[in-house]
């Protein structure tokens, strides 16, 4: 039986991009090199996935090969005074949290779902909603196992390799098959978290408690109301969040209770229906005042509590818009950018504003720069949703920011290229046996 | 949570199936003595590192080829010795899933599958028996399928060797009934392990190593010398025996 056999089509999370491949799941780091050998394999390109949670086509390898790492989930080293761990690449962030959150530690950065493998938080350098105070979870990797295509395993740290290392980090999977990670968790003292919801009726106002809480909370978002007009443009929620000094290990399940079972038809999403949400979601967070304590599972990952929530979206899909734009011009791209999306009618369920720290990224294609990122969940309907993200685009690229590739599945040549200004020194580091859907287009 | 009087320990033969694995890790978080056994020195090492670092108190290897293997008691005696002469839990959870139309043609394949799953299984299985009565308790715990429940044309000699090893294991616990040690069967419904690749693993019937694993862990406690896992295909197996020939005969599963 060959190592790779041939799959139905993959669908990307936002269940826009799909299609088949050839696909491997190994159980053994040993049987890697192998997989990656041309002379054995077939000539097509090959990537290295993880649990599929990228929106858009950077995990996907149409027609070619893909390895699925998740089988490569072991612990391979803890070290309960440090904090230092290091496993294979294909653990899950659920599973990671499972195991360091009663030894009273924490990943030191986390994105919004734990459905994700340790190996994809650093293909996409992910950040969290501590990224004004923690930085990228790049910033935290202290190793990384790679195995070429020639059949070389290179030891990357911050010091050695740091180029290859540098590539690595937010490199989309294209620079090798990472097999161990070694990463510092934090110290934690209880798992729960102190959270605090503070309306907000404008964007200055959002400015003003990103400003006023970035010394003092460890984690901030927020949630826009991006359906209101006028006076009401910019309204919504911010979160506020630390970790509890006290209260215990019992770590707080991450297991959806309830789950998406079908596609939803697609009217169910329509103007009326996402403006109906907006109105609910804000009276229902504006009138809770104060701090108050949750676990940490519910306050990092509120979606994980709906299984296959993107199934919401119908079979048509969705796109994620994540955008960064530097702090300058922050307050008043936002606003375009907001009444761009509700202008077009394709006002979205959730968008979600949150101000980026100054902290460096170390990747040579991370996405996380100092200033305001905008995600806006965005029902695909075609051509209408396309032509608005190409209008978004024009609004980003004039302010000099760019797109989160992890999002992405349609971003142009001409927009990636300006927006992560190191891609020619990164295109060096990518192996030539390496390759995804979402890099054959930025480099058409 | 463990007790602290004593650490209970656990050999485990087969130990990078990987069900076997996920039974482990149950036992690591428990903070057990543990050895595992089989070919691969460099993938027993590498779970051997994942269970030390989830909690065991000490995890040991050991490679031996369990099939080829001929001096059993001798090696299992030294198996014993390295976890200090007391075996709580002996799983035995080697076994080769094999080509079945290869088998049909060629002896060698045939006999692959019957002495992994069986012959070896069994004779390993009496050794461990015959420790856990000496030492008065202990846990036998025999990984079967629920494909030697009706021999079917689609894997009827790995089935047949199940059904083999099914019957030594009952007999076994027969044996220890109203004594110390206790011996159990696990009868496992397809799995989304490395050994089932290439199947379709679509569908409701297919289980999760981590799932099945629990139960495993729950069956070493338990009473019961048969165990299905998961618990389901008890059921389902009930019905798939009583379908009358003629009718079984024209099915294509």
């Amino acid at each position: 039986m060959s190592a790779f056999h041939k799959t139905e089509a993959i669908k990307s999370w936002g269940r826009v991009q799909s299609g088949y491949h050839w696909a491997a799941v190994p159980h053994w780091r040993d049987e890697i090199p192998s997989l990656l050998d041309e002379k054995t394999q077939s000539q097509a390109t090959v990537l290295a996935t993880g649990k599929g949670r990228s929106y858009g086509d950077s995990s996907l390898n149409v027609s070619g090969r893909i390895v699925s790492m998740t089988r490569l989930n072991r612990l391979i080293a803890f070290d309960p005074v440090t904090g230092l761990l290091r496993a294979e690449a294909g653990l899950s962030l659920a599973d990671l949290i499972a195991f360091s959150v009663p030894r009273g530690f924490y990943p030191p950065v986390v994105p919004g779902t734990s459905h994700v493998t340790l190996g994809g938080m650093v293909a996409n350098d992910v950040h969290g909603k501590n990224h004004h105070a923690a930085g990228t979870i790049g910033r935290w990797v202290t190793a990384i196992e790679l195995v070429r295509s020639d059949g070389s395993h290179v030891c990357l740290t911050p010091t050695e390799h740091a180029d290859l290392f540098s590539a690595t980090i937010g490199g989309l999977g294209l620079t090798g098959v990472m097999t161990e990670i070694e990463i510092r968790l934090r110290p934690i003292q209880s798992a729960e978290m102190v959270v605090e919801d503070v309306p907000f009726g404008d964007l200055g106002a959002f400015f003003e408690l990103a400003r006023e809480s970035d010394g003092s909370w460890e984690y901030t978002v927020a949630w826009i109301d991006c359906v209101s007009t006028g006076r009401k443009l910019g309204r919504g929620i911010f979160t506020r969040a630390r970790h509890a000094a006290d209260g215990g290990f019992d770590a707080g399940s991450v297991t959806s209770r309830l789950s998406m079972p079908v596609d939803l038809p697609r009217w169910v999403f329509n103007s009326s229906s996402i403006k109906l949400f907006n109105e609910l979601y804000w009276r229902k967070k504006a009138n809770r005042r104060g701090p108050r304590r949750q676990c940490l599972a519910k306050v990092l990952f509120p979606l994980d509590s709906i299984g296959h929530w993107n199934r919401m979206y119908g079979s048509d899909g969705m796109y994620q818009y994540q955008c960064v734009v530097p702090p300058e011009c922050g307050r008043d791209v936002v606003r375009e950018l907001l009444l761009q999306a509700s202008a077009a009618g394709e006002g979205s369920f959730l968008a979600v504003l949150k101000t980026f720290g100054g902290l460096l990224s170390p990747g040579l294609l991370s996405f996380p720069m100092e200033g305001v990122t905008l995600a806006l969940d965005l029902p695909n309907r075609g051509t209408r949703t396309l032509a608005l993200m190409g209008r978004l685009d024009g609004v980003v690229s004039e302010a000099g920011g760019r797109l989160y590739p992890a999002k992405d599945g349609r971003m142009s040549s001409a927009m990636f290229k300006p927006g992560y200004p190191h891609w020619e020194k990164f295109a060096a580091h990518v192996d030539p046996a390496f390759s995804s859907c979402f890099w054959r287009r930025v480099m058409a | 949570m463990t007790n602290n009087v004593t650490t209970r320990t656990a050999l485990i033969l087969g130990g990078t199936s990987a069900i076997a694995e996920a039974v482990a890790r149950l036992f690591a978080a428990e903070g057990m003595r543990l050895l595992l056994v089989g070919r691969s020195a460099g993938r027993l090492q590498a779970i051997a590192s994942d269970l030390t670092a989830r909690g065991a108190s000490s995890v040991e290897i050991e490679t031996v080829d369990l099939v080829a293997e001929t001096a059993i008691h001798a090696v299992f005696d030294r198996l014993v010795a390295k976890l200090g002469g007391r075996v709580d839990y002996a799983l035995i959870c080697h076994g080769y899933l094999g080509d079945q139309p290869l088998a049909e043609r060629d002896q060698v394949e045939a006999g692959r599958i019957l002495s992994a799953n069986f012959s070896s299984a069994a004779l390993w299985a009496l050794t461990a028996a015959g420790h856990l009565r000496r030492q008065g308790h202990g846990s036998l715990v025999v990984l079967g399928s629920v494909a030697g429940d009706r021999g079917r044309r689609a894997n009827f000699v790995y089935g047949a060797a199940k059904a083999g090893i099914a019957t030594l294991c009952e007999g076994i616990a027969h044996e220890f009934a109203a004594t110390g040690p206790k011996a159990v069967i696990v009868k496992i419904g397809p799995t989304d392990t490395p050994m089932t690749d290439g199947f379709d693993k679509r569908g409701v019937l297919w289980s999760k190593p981590e799932k099945v694993a629990s139960i495993i862990r729950r069956a070493a406690d338990g009473k019961s010398p048969v165990v299905y896992a998961p618990g389901f295909w008890r059921w389902i197996m009930m019905i798939i025996k009583a379908i009358p020939a003629p009718i079984f005969n024209r099915m294509s599963f």
